[in-house]
């Protein structure tokens, strides 16, 4: 971390007192970059839950076998402070390497996939299969009362597709969490 | 900024490799680091490698009598010497017994590499015998851990240990090493080149941050040095620097706790230690300057006290270099992420640069003359009964002349030895700060006498502490480290007592011990010597026979019971709320009952 990216206190006087209950709490994707070795989820799991940080979501995978990278993309919530907090604690971890706020960098794009099935019959079944359209979710199986739809985008998105499948028969729901990348020709 | 990057790795050009078993790279790996001293106590899992131990003497083995005594003993190790301490002990309950150590390490951020034994292999999940999962249980009280799992992986592994231990912030590492890893043959890796590419700690500051820094302190009317244990972590020349820097600007300095020995106690510009059982002019300095420089010190609660009233007309400059601590609790106004040396030497040239007029300080000491005037240590002296505090000016008075180095354990003993021992020089002084673990001092005496073994080396100690880890005088015995234990006897848990006094009505709820050891039989027992003092006017003759005494020694100084501790600032108060004479138990208000 480099300190010119903190953001010092300003004005004549600076008792900027951490008392946080003023600040609002963000939610913040973040890409944590680490070397693939054994224990690595455990630890930046084990960061958040013995410090007392949020998980809204995490998904990880290795992604560069090569170099023995895993990229773990977090959701997570908390004040800028707490935010603050949690990357450079993210960083003190040895093996992680890069820590990216997917959130507020111009190239980040988030993305998640979710396995959504809905039974019913008749007028509900032709209605989840028209809003599944309008979503452009795929239907991976059917049966005669059934469908599993698959959809991508932005969480915000599939939460909403959801939501209107509820009334519709909605059974179960499965999730990837979000991932993430940068836009543009760079690497991370 | 949004992509924060460490650095990138050095490129790594491994020796050539040799063959030998798991339990021999251990030794060579440790001989290679340059380790002449270790603590350990073996078992089944890590028999291999006591058996590569036997019959070399290029590594000392101290056998301690407990595996907590052999961390604690490679912690004092470590702080007296500024290399990384040393442990070895076996799977299960070995393992566990470290945990306590290895989280002091890592709340006082000494560098230290602990080796476990593991169940072979294949065992590893079955539950088998004095099996568990030691990088489960450490993970979060170790800087960083490993699991062996190939022995051809297993020198690199040591040499990153000891890498990871001692680089940036320094912690403690663990490795374990299954049974049958120690065994099996694998090719031996020099340490020339390793290190770890995603751990790169950044030492070096940035400039624009030592230039607003150097600004600040050429405009300040009422500025501070708060210092803290990085400085003596970083090594002899922040010490010096430090000194360097305070004589270029005539600043006053404070330390916390850890950071003692620092800068020199009998410098004018010295304010003692600050926090909850700190100086009342180190605590009002602290609350009034307009200018704080945090000098590898990390805010913590038992120095800011009452954090909303914390300083607050202050602009603040924080040298760490774990970037985690600057803004963690208080906001500063100037980060500088560096090793404090880097940033001390870069703000001394910066300074000497800027080539400005430095402001006139007359007005803020004659102000800290005034609150030093409150003599805030003063105790009313008896000549019935040893004062504590009068124990420890004498046993100052009696050996600052010599070689010292004073550990401690926990209590008001402790606080009593921060107060009124006083240090010229980093190193001397070893206590359990961050997590305040009764037992430390005994052992870690035993680990600074091994590394010092000339030095007069004290541990000052409460009766009940000196009961968790008593065992470990039969160490000292066993391998000639003359240690001195001073017990500071009040028959009390008497920190526990003082908040009893002051939070609970006086209800002593099992603080106070019905049976306590005769010291003096027990210090026979354990093959010392043993002296027992309760007249204030023998106790010089008595603390000169500790001294003179050869080999190990337990004072028993029966001490005032009731004494308190001050002066204090109550938890949820303010610096400039400081408790200077007697406790009436009204002190603390309701929120501040909650606090620890
Ligand atoms: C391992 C451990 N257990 C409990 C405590 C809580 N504690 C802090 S001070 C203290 C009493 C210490 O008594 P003693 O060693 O006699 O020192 P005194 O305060 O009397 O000088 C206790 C129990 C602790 N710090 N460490
Ligand atoms: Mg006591």
């Amino acid at each position: 971390m480099s300190d010119a990216s903190m953001k010092p206190g300003a004005g004549p006087k600076s008792a900027y007192f951490l008392s946080h209950s003023d600040e609002a709490v963000e939610r913040r994707t973040l890409a944590v970059l680490v070397d693939n070795e054994p224990g690595v989820l455990a630890r930046v799991v084990g960061l958040f839950s013995g410090r007392g940080y949020n998980i809204d979501s995490l998904t990880v995978a290795e992604v560069d076998a090569s170099q023995h990278r895993s990229r773990i993309t977090i959701v997570t919530q908390g004040t800028p402070h707490i935010l603050e907090q949690i990357e450079a604690q993210l960083l003190r971890i040895v093996p992680v390497a890069e820590v990216i706020d997917i959130t507020n960098s111009k190239s980040g794009i988030e993305r998640e996939l979710a396995l959504v099935k809905v039974a019913g019959t008749g007028e509900k079944r032709v209605e989840a299969l028209r809003i599944a359209e309008i979503f452009r979710a795929r239907v991976i199986d059917t049966t005669n009362e059934s469908f599993i739809f698959e959809t991508t985008g932005a969480s915000e998105k599939l939460t909403q597709f959801i939501d209107l499948m509820r009334p519709l028969g909605l059974v179960e729901v499965s999730r990837t969490g979000v991932l993430s990348i940068q836009r543009g020709k760079e690497k991370g | 900024m949004t992509t924060r990057t460490k650095a990138k790795p050095a490129a790594s050009q491994p020796a050539a490799p040799r063959m030998m078993t798991g339990a021999q790279i251990v030794v060579e790996a440790l001989r290679e680091q340059g380790v002449s001293v270790m603590f350990g106590y073996p078992g089944g899992a890590v028999l291999p490698i006591y058996d590569a131990l036997y019959g070399q003497d290029a590594i000392r083995h101290i056998l301690v009598r407990h595996e907590q005594g052999a961390g604690h003993a490679a912690e004092g190790y470590a702080r007296s010497t500024g290399q990384c301490g040393v442990a070895l002990v076996t799977s299960g309950p070995g393992a566990t017994n470290m945990v306590t150590p290895i989280t002091d390490a890592l709340m006082d951020s000494i560098p230290m590499v602990v080796i476990t034994g593991q169940v072979p292999t294949h065992l590893i999940g079955t539950d088998a015998f004095q099996e568990c999962d030691t990088t489960g249980i450490t993970r979060s009280c170790a800087k960083h851990n490993y699991l062996v799992t190939d022995v051809n992986q297993l020198a690199r592994i040591m040499h990153e240990a000891f890498y990871v231990a001692t680089a940036g912030r320094p912690g403690p590492v663990v490795i374990d090493i299954p049974k049958d890893i120690q065994f099996a043959t694998g090719q031996y890796v020099g340490k020339a080149g390793i290190t770890k590419p995603t751990y790169v700690p950044q030492r070096t500051p940035k400039a624009e941050a030592i230039k607003a820094a150097a600004d600040l302190m050429t405009r300040a009317s009422r500025p501070i040095f708060y210092t803290g244990g990085g400085v003596i972590n970083s090594g002899p020349r922040a010490a010096e620097k430090l000194r360097e820097l305070q004589a270029l600007t005539g600043f006053p300095v404070t330390s916390t706790l850890m950071g003692l020995g620092a800068f020199p106690a009998s410098h004018p510009d010295w304010l003692g230690m600050l926090g909850m059982h700190g100086s009342f002019e180190a605590n009002n300095a602290m609350h009034d300057c307009d200018l704080m420089i945090c000098v590898g010190a990390r805010f913590d609660d038992r120095v800011t006290g009452r954090i909303d009233a914390f300083s607050p007309d202050s602009k603040k400059i924080h040298i760490d270099i774990d970037a985690s601590s600057i803004n963690k609790i208080v906001r500063v106004d100037v980060p500088v992420v560096a090793d404090c040396a880097e940033a001390l030497d870069a703000l001394i040239t910066e300074i000497k640069a800027l080539k400005r007029k430095m402001p006139d300080l007359t007005a803020w000491h004659s102000q800290i003359d005034g609150w030093r005037a409150r003599r805030c240590f003063a105790y009313k002296n008896s000549s019935d009964v040893i004062k504590p505090q009068y124990a420890v000016e004498r046993l100052y008075g009696l050996t600052k002349d010599r070689k010292t180095y004073i550990t401690t354990e926990v209590g008001q003993h402790q606080m009593w030895a921060a107060q009124f021992y006083h240090f010229e020089e980093p190193n001397r002084w070893m206590t359990s700060g961050g997590l305040g673990t009764m037992g430390y001092g005994l052992p870690a005496a035993v680990g600074v006498q091994a590394a010092h073994p000339d030095a007069l080396v004290i541990d000052i100690a409460g009766e009940a502490s000196i009961q968790m880890m008593m065992q470990e005088l039969s160490t000292a015995v066993q391998h000639k480290l003359p240690v001195k234990v001073f017990i500071l006897n009040n028959e009390w848990m008497g920190m526990v007592r003082q908040w009893q006094e002051l939070l609970h009505g006086e209800r002593y709820s099992h603080s106070y011990s019905e049976s306590l050891p005769d010291f003096v039989m027990l210090a026979k027992a354990l093959g010392g010597h043993g002296i027992r003092c309760d007249k204030p006017d023998e106790l010089d003759a008595k603390i000169q026979e500790m001294i003179d005494h050869p080999g190990p020694v337990l004072f028993d100084c029966r001490v005032e019971r009731a004494e308190n501790c001050l002066p204090m600032i109550p938890s949820g108060s303010a610096h400039n709320q400081m408790i200077l004479g007697e406790i009436t138990g009204n002190e603390i208000g309701e929120a501040g009952r909650k606090l620890v």
